[in-house]
């Protein structure tokens, strides 16, 4: 909380730049950097335009709000429960939204039902989980993560069940969305308007935020009404894990990994490290997507195994490496 | 209100008040007047409320009847981070879930000073760096508490509280893991803020520290029974070896009385 915050902010905007700029230059047809920079100053040619700015642009800028909404989620969940090991994930919203989504897929429906349902999901699995965890009146973080582990087993049961009894041209689809997808993510503007808001929401917050990290009774002898602040961060945690969702499927380990990444690189003041979470996660779903789209070209990869096979390795080497 | 300034005159008091402990029947009514320049102690057997007490005093508990009084405004009236700028306390736990620095942790302190989009300046840096060094943990600022030592830390945990800054200390123990110079430094720092118009409000265990350094004393017996009062009044052989169940030997030692448990 006596770091400077202006220069790793502004070192991970311009990686987030470079690697938004690479993202749209890489396909069936490749366009350089330059001209990258050309059409989006509004000049280039028709044909890179229309690459850019319609086919690939969109598909780019759903990569980055996505991995900064889960990002951002799994910090605030892990300073609410005091917990590394806490994610959107690991709590059973993910679940709830797959459910929901695989639902509307069994259904025979498409498109903006499928969203649709996948957000109803994640909000029911996250009122399930809080309600359960809350029982008669004791509230603590062991029992909130244990129930979200419990209720996310189950979902697991359900999902299952759901592809076991679905007719097999449909699996395909299911399978790909189960793994995250932002193949069809062709709207990237609600879940950066979620991704902006909440930052601009919560980044004022993150000196209490940082007080709360120490335990809620430090928190509360400081001056904080531990209680709202608790409430208010797991429906902002949850509302940007379903947006996300809601996007691209359930992609894995971005709220895990990348909070830790820059924790272990920068400290843990939730006001750098929340804004910091919005563009590392950003940037890195939109690398693995370009991976995604390259690897196996002409055929795409779901980005949800990307990041596993990177954050899982990453991850436990930082691990590995620190004090 | 810096730590070098004369605080004003306060008063934290209690009025009927029964704190409550699960399973205790009938409570014995409190009605305390903590001043500008006191030093209280707290003794009591184990078990007998001493922790719930100062956690009812910070607000951070209910009492099961009766009422607190900040310069006779109802505690309950305040807003919590106005009561934080008066009252302030050190747990005698601690729970480190993410890694934080001495100073990072010093400085959490100013919390309640701060408006919300406030970043900590210099003042509040060199705040926290007097506060660690009158504590002797300032050359550890750097280091990760996680690693520190049990007294260290218990050093680090006052200093949090010295930044902080408020007119009314409430320690849990806060002689806690130190050796015996850390315990007499703090002591004394404690006696220090008192001569300078704060208020002290602890609980110990160590009978002769009580003996040595407070001038007012609060008895807790683990029935709920309660008395205070100045401390030559309250340092009684009989009401001691009552309280502890435990029958002590007395000596004087530099004017103060020194007490030994006996063997049997």
């Amino acid at each position: 909380m006596i770091r400077p915050i202006t220069l790793p902010l502004t070192v991970l905007a311009v990686a987030g730049l470079i690697a938004m700029v690479m993202s749209v230059g890489i396909g069936s047809v490749a366009i350089a950097p330059a001209d990258v920079l050309l059409v989006f100053l509004g000049e280039g040619s028709n044909l890179h335009r229309t690459l850019i700015l319609e086919l690939r642009l969109p598909r780019t800028l759903s990569a980055f709000a996505t991995g900064g909404l889960l990002a951002v989620a799994g910090a605030l969940m892990q300073v609410l429960l005091r917990n590394p090991l806490a994610d959107p994930y690991v709590l059973g919203l993910s679940g709830g939204a797959a459910v929901g989504a695989l639902l509307a897929m069994l259904a025979g429906l498409g498109g903006a039902v499928i969203s649709g349902s996948a957000f109803a999901g994640a909000m029911l699995a996250t009122l399930m989980v809080f309600g359960l965890a809350h029982g008669t009146g004791s509230w603590t973080p062991s029992r909130l993560l244990l129930t979200g582990v419990v209720v996310a087993a189950g979902w697991g049961a359900v999902i299952t069940l759901m592809l076991a009894i679905s007719p097999a041209r449909e699996l395909p689809g299911m399978l790909y969305w189960l793994m995250g997808d932002v193949s069809y993510a062709r709207a990237p503007w609600p879940g950066l308007g979620v991704l902006v808001l909440v930052c601009a929401l919560v980044v004022p917050l993150g000196r209490s935020l940082n007080v709360l990290a120490r335990g809620p009774m430090q928190a509360a002898a400081l001056g904080i009404s531990v209680r709202p602040l608790e409430w208010l961060i797991y429906i902002l945690a949850s509302l940007l894990t379903a947006t996300a969702v809601t996007m691209a499927g359930s992609i894995g380990f971005v709220g895990l990994v990348v909070p830790h990444m820059l924790r272990l690189v920068l400290g843990n003041d939730q006001r750098l490290i929340l804004p910091a979470c919005a563009l590392a996660g950003g940037t890195l779903l939109v690398l693995a997507d370009t991976l995604a789209r390259v690897v196996i070209a002409p055929e795409q990869l779901p980005v949800g195994v990307i990041t596993a096979l990177l954050g899982v390795p990453t991850f436990l080497y930082l691990l590995y490496r620190s004090r | 209100m810096s730590g070098n300034q004369r605080p004003p005159m306060q008063t934290l008091s209690t009025r009927e008040l029964v704190i409550d402990i699960p399973g205790r029947a009938d409570g014995y009514p409190l009605d305390l007047a903590i001043k500008s320049g006191q030093v209280w102690g707290v003794l009591g057997p184990n078990g007998a409320g001493k922790t719930t007490l100062l956690h009812t005093l910070a607000g951070l508990r209910s009492p099961r009847a009766g009422a607190l009084f900040l310069n006779d405004v109802p505690t309950a009236k305040l807003k919590r981070r106005a009561l934080s700028q008066q009252l302030g306390l050190v747990f005698q736990d601690r729970q480190d879930g993410f890694p934080a620095t001495v100073l990072e942790t010093a400085l959490i302190g100013r919390h309640p000073w701060l408006a919300p989009w406030q970043m900590e300046g210099a003042d509040d840096l060199a705040m926290a760096e007097r506060s660690l060094e009158a504590l002797d943990v300032l050359h550890l600022k750097n280091r990760l508490v996680s690693t520190l030592s049990g007294g260290e830390r218990q050093r680090v945990a006052i200093a949090t509280l010295m930044t902080q800054s408020p007119h009314t200390w409430l320690l849990d123990e806060p002689t806690n893991h130190l050796d015996l110079h850390h315990q007499v430094a703090v002591m004394k720092l404690l006696t220090d803020r008192a001569a300078a118009g704060n208020a002290i409000f602890m609980c110990l265990h160590d009978l002769n520290l009580a003996a040595r350094w407070c001038d007012h004393i609060l008895l807790m017996y683990p029935n709920g029974e309660t008395c205070w009062g100045p401390a030559e009044r309250m340092l009684v052989p009989n009401a001691l070896e009552r309280l502890y169940n435990q029958q002590l030997a007395t000596v004087e030692v530099d004017g103060a009385p020194f007490f030994v448990p006996k063997r049997d």
